[in-house]
């Protein structure tokens, strides 16, 4: 199976890589997926008073399109409030590094992480919890 | 040196040039039917595969009237396990068998249970081996049939094939051997090892693809098998079909050349083997699976804890190697192999199969090396389950989110 370019280069010069302070109650982490899955992500976000994403940092064990994925997740999530950034869906990452079927979980991975890192954030800043739909696996 | 370097020789071989070059004129003008027994263009077919089928049978130690020629491994396995059971149904149904084996035996196995077989699928110890015991225990006066396979393709374990026959043979049944991994690779002697079928397939020894073989033993006892395609009577009735001349001339030709070179070839390879996996195993967290002692001289199968195969793969992009991580299928269940030996999912995700091969160079090896090593670390640099075990987190203990 050949890879897109687009995974190529984010799998060759990853964004974003690295790690957050988890306690600081700026910063949110989302960890989800599993070893024996062969996929884990942790996703964190910077998130300042008016809740803007003023940094992403992420972390992946996983297949190229696993990092691909979570990659592109942390630089669209720079800029974007925290509303704006539970928009983004799985979909929006498929098409955007091409991602063939049997790659589309590597998508809905990085999606569980961006609004598990928000949920963590909200809720550290006494902000409801949201409903995660269930995305389509 | 030429990029990407080939070690995935469990796979395939790429075809030795002497190979080619005996095969070439069939494609030409020796184009005949080796059935056709009434001219020149038949004889001179017939006599080609004549000569191919003693270099084969001289290769395991056989008459050559004991090799059935076929497509390949999977069509021999199948030949031996549907054939076996179907000639000797009404002396007993039960056929015993390993969870390593490769899909076309298991799935053999499957099928013969459809219609009735009763199948024991041994487990393995976490070298790889099966344990002679549990074969024991496992025999009845209704076994008619043991299948284990002789080197693993995955882990490159050799089974001890020559007790299993004994067992077998102690209470009536026969001895059936996958030995596509072993055939051209260590000595093979079906009379030594106790063999009464036995699989093996043309592209894993530097022959072509489309070509293998069955043995069947003919003496001591005389084995029979039902013919799985019918048609004209070919290969002692045993498989019909027209046969492959120029595929017969290159399994010979790569027999041949296995038989006068494998004792050198295997020292040379397995010390390259042993320099690979040395140089990988000084990487922490960094696992050989598979039994020490027991092995194919060119197969290393390593666990790189905390990293994922496939992502490996791709950072080990000047490599063509193997993965058993199962990334790619849509199951996402690794290697089945590595999980029977006890593997957790994580490190049988974790692991790469190098399978090194007549082609492979020393410089070659050297450079899988350094680009394994690069590639590991860079990709723990990634890995979240690497900082948490630099971090002191017992991984065991954290509740992941299955997805």
């Amino acid at each position: 199976m050949a890879y897109s370019d687009k995974v190529i280069d984010h799998y060759t010069n990853p964004r974003n890589v690295g790690t957050l302070d988890k306690s600081n109650a700026s910063v949110g982490t989302g960890l989800v997926g599993a070893p024996e899955c062969g996929d884990v992500m942790r996703l964190q976000i910077q998130v300042d008073e008016n809740h803007m994403i003023t940094d992403a940092k992420f972390k992946t064990f996983g297949c190229g399109s696993a990092i691909a994925s979570s990659s592109l997740a942390t630089e669209w999530l720079k800029g974007k409030s925290i509303d704006e950034a539970m928009k983004i869906d799985n979909m929006d990452i498929v098409e955007e590094l091409a991602l063939p079927p049997v790659k589309i979980h590597c998508s809905v991975l990085a999606e569980d992480a961006i609004k598990a890192a928000i949920n963590d954030y909200r809720v550290k800043n006494g902000l409801e919890a949201l409903e995660i739909a269930k995305s389509h696996h | 040196m030429n990029l990407p370097i080939y070690l995935d020789n469990n796979a395939t071989t790429p075809m030795d040039p002497r190979v080619l070059e005996a095969m070439l004129p069939y494609f030409g003008a020796k184009f005949g039917n080796a059935a056709s027994r009434n001219h020149a263009f038949g004889w001179a077919a017939e006599e080609a595969v004549d000569y191919a089928r003693e270099q084969v049978a001289q290769l395991i130690g056989a008459s050559e009237k004991e090799i059935i020629f076929t497509s390949g491994a999977t069509e021999s396995d199948n030949l031996a396990i549907k054939g076996v059971f179907e000639m000797y149904k009404d002396k007993g149904n039960h056929i015993i068998t390993c969870v390593t084996e490769h899909k076309a035996i298991l799935d053999a196995c499957k099928h013969a249970e459809k219609l009735g077989a009763e199948v024991t699928y041994l487990p393995v110890k976490a070298d790889g081996l099966v344990d002679l015991q549990q074969l024991e225990d496992a025999m009845t006066e209704r076994t008619i049939l043991v299948s284990i396979m002789y080197g693993n393709n995955e882990i490159g374990v050799i089974q001890p094939v020559k007790e299993i026959a004994a067992i077998a043979h102690k209470h009536g049944a026969l001895f059936m051997t996958d030995a596509t991994q072993a055939v051209g690779k260590i000595p093979v002697d079906v009379i030594a090892d106790g063999i009464d079928l036995m699989a093996f397939t043309g592209h894993k020894m530097y022959g072509p693809k489309g070509i293998g073989a069955l043995y069947v033993r003919r003496k001591n006892p005389r084995v029979k098998v039902t013919a799985q395609m019918d048609g004209g009577g070919h290969e002692r009735g045993m498989r019909s079909g027209t046969l492959n001349v120029p595929g017969i001339v290159g399994l010979g030709k790569a027999a041949e050349i296995c038989r006068l070179e494998m004792a050198e070839e295997s020292l040379r390879l397995s010390a390259l083997r042993d320099k690979l996996e040395n140089s990988l195993l000084v990487l922490e967290e960094s696992y050989r699976n598979g039994n020490l002692e027991h092995r194919l001289p060119h197969v290393a199968n390593i666990s790189f804890k905390y990293v994922e195969g496939e992502g490996l793969m791709m950072a080990m992009k000047d490599l063509a190697v193997s993965s058993g991580s199962a990334c790619t299928s849509a199951s996402l269940e690794p290697s089945y192999v590595l999980k029977s030996l006890g593997l957790s999912d994580d490190l049988a995700h974790s692991s790469i199969r190098y399978g090194l091969g007549r082609f492979t160079t020393e410089e070659e090896v050297d450079f899988a090396i350094a680009q394994s090593l690069k590639a590991v670390n860079h990709l723990r640099e990634l890995s979240p389950l690497w900082e948490m075990f630099k971090e002191g987190v017992d991984l065991d203990s954290v509740e992941w989110a299955e997805h």
